[in-house]
């Protein structure tokens, strides 16, 4: 197919700025394989995220001509042989380095989300459930938590103070899941929706719908149905009085609705490395400003290891707290 | 510069994108088409719902979804299909004051209609990855948005006003000499109750009443039915409203022009 141009986003916290770049394109190829190919040929050091290349890590989310896309997904044909194909990060999130931004939002998130409880008096194992009640959930396992939809997402995409109040539609398939969920024991979720995950912010614009690569009807079966549970459980007084009639409302609480909620500011012990953290050092960077990256002259097989070289893995159990505070 | 052994702090920068949007495909047309259609019929319903005129054609018993129930004593008899137990009412008040509030709060707080809007006309956003212009944004938390979640009452009210305009629709089996006829307007009249029954049924609201809010289908099999009938509606229900805005403002339209006499109706029998 020949030399297409491109433009990628380079920089970091600092500030960075869109490059021009040439590059081959082949038959087949998709946007992540161009990415490599500039890795390989002109830019050692152009920072990127992949791992699976078959749309099923997630790890590969890009913006592409402003499309928050997979871009192991985006292949090159769908685009005119002589258009500039622009690669920018995701905008949402931080920024570390070109195309890799810092995503801890999500994980901030998903943690403060209460896990499945299981029915009282039922043995792991023992959990029967029918096929139709658990058809509804299912569609939400499909999400690979590439986060294409917390970054296309209004709410926090274009305002950064949002964020603590809005978990964001990956969550909203996530309570929804729950809630729907046969055997969950959970009564609060509905609750925990509205005040804790910021469900009313959302305003149903689908976007996230539209970039989900998963093809999840995140807005139709999830966050509207979420809505209108909501509305069940406050708006509706035919509902309300039903509940009250038959002493429903009784049953709620039977799960304390306090725990299982974590949240974002409360201290976080994460993983206990069982030694003093190492100290951040920089990288080594040759005179062009680049890190020294190809194989060829490195001098060692590969980047310096996160957790400092002297870290044995696996982690001696003794030191490992997976800790949370319910458990 | 960051180098791998840089530690995530709060509040870090985003990176450096200046512009609004980098998207290179025609993501204006949407908005701005869906926008303009609103807009038409805002003007349009709102301009005829005042006319307060040709809204019957009594001699084949059309009469316009936009005035029907006619229930107060100033209607013109043939378009009270009800009676009259209202009295007449000043001219500010519309003889369609009895159903335009249900049709139009059950549209305005329609799932599908909050999204074409908020999108074509509020800018929140205008489309998918492209920066909207507002300052602050609290999304449907507080007044007047919150009360968005009314819609379910919208949607039973307008069940029953379905349920009337079949009524009306029954009637339009009719020649001018009070037998059986059917004509042009009939077909139109019947098209837009198809439609508006697609719309209604294919509702969030109706498809939550039904069978959505249960957490054990396994446990009311009809509903769980019903459920799965309307989640195959639902899909469309995007379609419907857009295609039931067109239908209502048509029938209407041919309506008026029938009654004022700019053409009379085609006559298929009698
Ligand atoms: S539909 Fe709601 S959650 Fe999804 S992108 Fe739009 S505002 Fe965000
Ligand atoms: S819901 Fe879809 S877009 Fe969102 S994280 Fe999961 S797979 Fe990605
Ligand atoms: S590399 Fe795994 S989804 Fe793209
Ligand atoms: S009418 Fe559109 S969602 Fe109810």
């Amino acid at each position: 197919m020949g030399i297409r141009k491109f433009r990628v986003w380079r920089g970091d916290a600092a500030g960075g700025e869109l490059k021009h770049y040439e590059v081959e394109v082949n038959e087949g190829e998709v946007v992540l394989d161009i990415v490599h190919r500039l890795q390989a040929t002109q830019e050692p050091d152009l920072a990127c995220r992949w791992n699976c290349k078959a749309g099923k890590c997630g790890s590969c989310s890009v913006e592409i001509n402003g499309k928050p896309r997979l871009s192991c997904m985006t292949r090159m044909s769908t685009f005119e042989e002589d258009e500039t194909v622009t690669v920018t990060p995701i905008r949402t999130f931080p920024i570390i380095r070109d195309l890799v931004t810092d995503v801890a939002f999500n994980y901030t998130k998903a943690r403060e989300t209460p896990a499945f409880a299981p029915p009282e008096g039922v043995a792991p194992g023992d959990y029967r459930m029918q096929q139709i009640d658990v058809e509804r959930s299912q569609e939400f396992r499909k999400c690979i938590e590439c986060f294409l939809c917390q970054n296309v997402c209004h709410v926090i995409r274009d305002h950064e103070e949002n964020k603590p109040a809005f978990s964001g539609p990956r969550f909203f398939i996530r309570a929804a899941e729950l809630d729907m969920h046969p055997l969950d024991a959970r009564e609060d979720r509905k609750a925990y929706a509205q005040e804790d995950m910021g469900l009313g912010y959302c305003n149903i614009t689908k976007c996230c719908t539209e970039v989900c690569p998963e093809h999840i009807k995140i807005t139709d079966n999830a966050i509207i149905p979420m809505k209108e549970r909501v509305v069940d459980r406050k708006y509706d007084p035919l509902v309300w009085l039903g509940r009250k009639i038959f002493r429903r409302d009784q049953l709620e609480g039977a799960v304390d609705s306090s725990v299982g909620r974590v949240h974002a500011e409360e201290p976080h012990e994460g993983v206990h490395w069982g030694r003093p953290k190492p100290a951040p050092q920089a990288a080594a960077l040759g005179e062009d400003g680049h890190m020294d990256l190809t194989e060829l002259t490195f001098n060692r097989p590969a980047a310096a290891s996160p957790f400092g070289d002297d870290q044995e893995f696996p982690l001696p159990p003794e030191g490992l707290n997976y800790h949370h505070k319910d458990r | 510069m960051t180098t791998t052994a840089m530690r995530p702090s709060k509040a870090r920068p985003r990176a450096a994108i200046a512009a609004k949007t980098l998207r290179t495909d025609k993501w204006r047309t949407p908005p701005l088409t869906i926008g303009a259609i609103l807009l038409l019929f805002i003007v349009y319903s709102t301009v005829r719902l005042f006319m307060g005129r040709y809204y019957v054609v009594g001699d084949y018993g059309y009469l316009t979804p936009l005035y029907s129930p006619c229930l107060f004593k100033d209607c013109v008899p043939a378009a009270s299909h009800f009676g009259q137990p209202l009295p007449a009412m000043p001219f500010f008040i519309p003889l369609g004051a009895i159903v335009f509030p249900v049709v139009a709060g059950f549209r305005l707080t329609c799932y599908y209609y909050r999204k074409a809007y908020y999108r074509s006309l509020w800018l929140s956003p205008q489309a998918c990855a492209v920066q909207e212009p507002h300052k602050k944004y609290t999304g449907e938390t507080r007044f007047p948005l919150i009360l968005q979640n009314s819609h379910r009452f919208f949607f039973y009210l307008a069940a029953v006003v379905l349920a009337i305009n079949v009524w009306d629709a029954l009637h339009t089996f009719r020649g001018a000499d009070g037998h059986f006829g059917m004509g042009l307007g009939t077909l139109i009249i019947w098209i837009n109750v198809l439609a508006l029954a697609g719309y209604t049924a294919s509702c969030h609201a109706c498809r939550h009443a039904f069978g959505g809010k249960l957490k054990h289908f396994s446990k009311h099999p009809l509903r769980y039915r019903m459920w799965v009938l309307i989640s195959k509606l639902n899909p469309k229900h995007g379609f419907y409203a857009m295609v039931s805005l067109w239908t209502v403002m048509a029938t209407d339209f041919y309506i008026m022009a029938v009654s004022a006499g700019w053409f009379s109706d085609l006559r298929f029998f009698n």
